[in-house]
């Protein structure tokens, strides 16, 4: 399994979940894990997806998040988990 | 499952304190292109280097995107050229120069020789061209390793160093001594260091070889931040922890880049590399551990500490660890450098007691441009005793500012950076070191 973070930050508006859950089952992609907050009316989400499923190499599906970027004006990166695991866990 | 709180640390660390994988550099063997024909030898070199390290950037740029971590330089290191150098050995720097625009890395390091014991004809034909390979060449850094803890100090090499320094400047001078940015003097040099100017293949090099350097003095200040006021064991602590993490990130880099290039892994090297970026410098751990600017009393201990405990915290996070491992302390290329020794808070001589605790030497230096080059091998000299005695590595890299003084700044722009030039000590040592010869080997060299 490629695991990998979603994390979308900026100014909170309505359908933000919707719009960039949206787009990852468009491209088959499972979302495993969603942790999201708002502090100050700044909307923070991570999203830990499996990107197997999508029969895409990384640079084109961060391609196709894009219009999501655009269209929510929010900070969406998308990044292997390993990094994290490989600092955070012996 | 990883945790909200540590997702962020991470993120924050490479967003706001500037964490960042420093170099990927790929070691690649020549020796298999020597031939006494110098243009056929530099096509050989060429034709290899292109062939080896086509991908290296792409491969590099591809780690960045997918695990969001800035790697900053990709690089290639070679063998040292004096060893592959039948002849004239100006076409194969011109070759390296060209080989390395065309993959696409921004330094190539290995035109370098080995003399710690002696100058064979190869190594006379590279020192003399080093001045003009380096004022003509946009990429290749060059390196000279004139004494080890086994063999002692070669002084002859020293007083000719003296002078190519010297003489580089004067090349160079329209770019502020820009060669001299790219041209290292080395007592004990290793084999595998990934960070320029000093890098080079070492002959115990397989074939090819990925070494990684990491960074991130930004994360350590900011670790040490959360202590302030707590003892030593505390701070050390923290440190170790600190480097551990930014290590496991390294080791993560050079098995992806490694596995994706076919290449087998060579070390990781865990050293604090500044910027002069605001964030990215190892002095300001200093002052944020006591210290109210870098070259107080203290400032050694400090540094000693710092060193040890990235050591000791980035060991356990690779499987093998190697270059340099330390902290640098280059005076251009770090902002707290820079401020203490504009300041004159930090002299040449307290930078020198500095490098017997962190993991290389006088680096980035600018001296004024009347420096003699019989000054300049005595700084060279110094710098290869404390080496040579405490069994590990230390470097002089000082730019000669030709037509400036101290006080003066030089600006070499990018990570390079700028800096005062700093006074040196004005008492004459031309006689010390015209007497040449070798200073012998001490006697802990004899360990067998």
């Amino acid at each position: 399994m490629t695991k990998a973070l979603v994390s979308v930050t900026g100014l909170d508006t309505t359908g933000i979940i919707a719009a960039v859950a949206t787009k990852l089952s468009e491209m088959n992609i499972n979302i495993l894990d969603i942790t999201q907050t708002i502090l100050g009316g700044y909307f923070t989400m991570m999203m830990v997806v499996d990107l197997d499923g999508a029969q895409l190499d990384f640079e084109e599906i961060n391609r196709r998040l894009q219009p999501v970027r655009d269209d929510l004006k929010m900070t969406i990166h998308l990044q292997r988990m390993d990094i994290f695991d490989a600092m955070h866990r012996i | 499952m990883i945790e909200t709180g540590e997702i962020l640390q991470t993120m924050r660390m490479i967003q706001e304190e500037n964490f960042d994988i420093r170099t990927i550099t790929l070691g690649i063997n020549l020796l298999d292109c020597s031939d006494p024909d110098p243009e056929r030898c530099a096509q050989r070199v060429y034709d290899k280097i292109c062939q080896l390290a086509g991908n290296l950037v792409h491969t590099g740029e591809e780690i960045e995107t997918e695990f969001g971590i800035p790697i900053v330089n990709k690089r290639i290191s070679v063998t040292p050229v004096s060893l592959i150098s039948q002849g004239d050995p100006r076409p194969i720097a011109r070759a390296l120069d060209r080989a390395a625009a065309e993959v696409g890395v921004n330094f190539l390091g290995g035109y370098s020789a080995l003399m710690h014991k002696g100058a064979t004809k190869a190594d006379e034909r590279l020192l003399a061209s080093i001045p003009e390979v380096l004022s003509e060449t946009k990429l290749l850094c060059s390196s000279v390793n004139v004494a080890s803890t086994r063999s002692g100090i070669n002084m002859n090499a020293v007083r000719e160093m003296g002078k190519i320094i010297r003489k580089t400047a004067e090349l160079t001078a329209d770019s502020d001594g820009l060669g001299c940015a790219k041209l290292v003097v080395f007592a004990n040099a290793v084999e595998d260091n990934p960070f320029m100017a000093g890098a080079f293949c070492g002959t115990g090099e397989p074939e090819c070889a990925i070494n990684v350097g990491v960074s991130g003095p930004g994360v350590v200040k900011v670790a040490l931040e959360s202590v302030r006021g707590q003892p030593f064991d505390v701070l050390a602590e923290t440190i170790k922890r600190t480097a551990f993490k930014i290590t496991r990130v390294g080791q993560l880099v050079a098995r992806e880049a490694s596995q994706r290039m076919g290449v087998p892994f060579g070390i990781v090297d865990l050293s604090l590399a500044p910027t002069p970026a605001r964030g990215d410098s190892v002095a300001h751990i200093l002052m944020e551990m006591g210290l109210e600017m870098a070259g107080a009393p203290g400032t050694t201990a400090a540094l000693a500490l710092l060193n040890d405990a990235v050591k000791k915290g980035g060991v356990m996070a690779s499987n093998h660890v190697g270059g340099l491992s330390g902290a640098f302390i280059p005076v251009s290329e770090d902002i707290g450098m820079i401020e203490a020794a504009s300041r004159g808070v930090l002299t040449l001589e307290k930078l020198e007691a500095m490098t017997c605790v962190c993991s290389v030497g006088l680096d980035m230096i600018a001296i004024p441009g009347d420096t003699s080059a019989a000054t300049i091998s005595g700084i060279i000299a110094d710098e290869a005793a404390i080496g040579v005695i405490n069994n590990k590595t230390t470097a002089v890299r000082v730019i000669p500012a030709v037509g400036k003084k101290a006080g003066d700044r030089v600006e070499f722009g990018g990570l390079l950076g700028f800096a005062p030039v700093m006074p040196v000590n004005p008492m004459k040592n031309d006689d010390f070191i015209a007497r040449g010869g070798r200073i012998p080997a001490p006697l802990h060299s004899l360990r067998n």
